[in-house]
């Protein structure tokens, strides 16, 4: 059991790495673009957006 | 050679070469300090790893449906692209150490000469530290080569880029018999940054159904886009760091890690 909890804790470490809320970003900015994708509406620029921003917010939250 | 393939070189390049000089260094440090033998054999036994998992993944990735690979491996590399992009911006800014491999390597030959039950024959803490350090540092750039190979079915240009980075960097190393201290990890950490962001953003919109102005020409707009935000924010945290000094905000200190 232990063995279990140590090797997905290392995938989650390797995968989502020390801020999971830039992970969970990335999931919702494709989302988002799908969506846009649907509609007459071009979707290339959401991804964009969302990374510059997750860039930023992540940023400022480990600066001191 | 297109502009994806030419990407595709620069990026596994690049993050091999950077993630082969830290696990030299580790290598190095069990090697003299303990036995070459067993450190060697560490490395054999990871490479041999990492190169089943790419062996075992790559077949099974290159078969998924395009979008579907676009979707997860451009999400998967925005992910592992901000982390890189994210630590050398902070860096770049002062706000994090600099990965120092004298100091890296001084800590592991400490480490090595406190461990004991070094003697003849094989040595199972020079085997296990050698194969522990080069399946992590590789492992990340393993998933590099896999994705970047299977969503352009170059999987072995990828590795043949892999292996060039390491015999670069393990050619540097016997020549200079020590930690190759002077290799500019950081421009080198950015750079990765910035093609895994700006391949993981173009794939994974695309997989997500969004349709590129200028097709594979918007990847140059992209990397320049990212490379002048990353630029702006670099400067904005120094002044804010520099804000901070000067007691304008509350006392901050350095971020340590890796």
């Amino acid at each position: 059991m232990r063995r279990i909890d140590a090797a997905g804790r290392g995938v989650w470490d390797f995968v989502v790495g020390d801020d999971w809320r830039t992970a969970l970003g990335v999931v919702v900015g494709l989302g988002v673009t799908a969506l846009v994708a649907q509609t007459t509406v071009a979707a290339w620029w959401v991804l964009p957006v969302v990374v510059g921003a997750l860039l930023g917010r992540s940023l400022w939250r480990a600066a001191p | 050679m297109s502009g994806g393939e030419i990407g595709l070189v620069v990026s596994v390049f690049l993050a091999c070469a950077v993630e082969a000089v830290e696990a030299l260094t580790i290598v190095l440090a069990v090697g003299v300090t303990r036995s070459w033998s067993s450190a060697l054999y560490g490395v054999g036994a990871a490479t041999v790893a990492l190169a089943v998992v790419v062996a075992g993944l790559g077949p099974a990735l290159t078969s998924l449906p395009i979008d579907v690979l676009r979707l997860g491996v451009g999400g998967l590399l925005l992910v592992f692209g901000l982390q890189w992009l994210r630590k050398a911006i902070l860096r770049a800014a002062g706000l994090k150490a600099l990965h120092d491999e004298e100091a890296a390597f001084a800590g592991q030959v400490a480490a090595a000469q406190v461990a004991g039950g070094a003697g003849r024959g094989f040595d199972g803490y020079a085997f296990a530290i050698s194969f522990k350090g080069v399946l992590l540092e590789g492992l990340e750039v393993a998933f590099i080569v896999l994705t970047f190979g299977a969503n352009q079915h170059r999987v072995g240009l990828a590795g043949v880029a892999a292996a060039a980075a390491v015999g670069a960097v393990v050619a540097g190393g016997v020549a200079a018999r020590a930690p190759l201290s002077r290799v500019p990890e950081n421009t080198m950490k950015f750079a990765v940054g910035l093609m895994l962001t700006t391949f993981g953003t173009f794939w994974g919109a695309e997989g997500a159904g969004a349709s590129w102005p200028g097709a594979d020409s918007a990847l140059l707009g992209l990397i320049a886009v990212y490379a002048a935000v990353s630029v702006i924010l670099v400067a904005a945290l120094r002044r804010r760091q520099d804000r901070v000094r000067a007691g304008e905000a509350p006392l901050a200190g350095v971020v340590e890690g890796a």
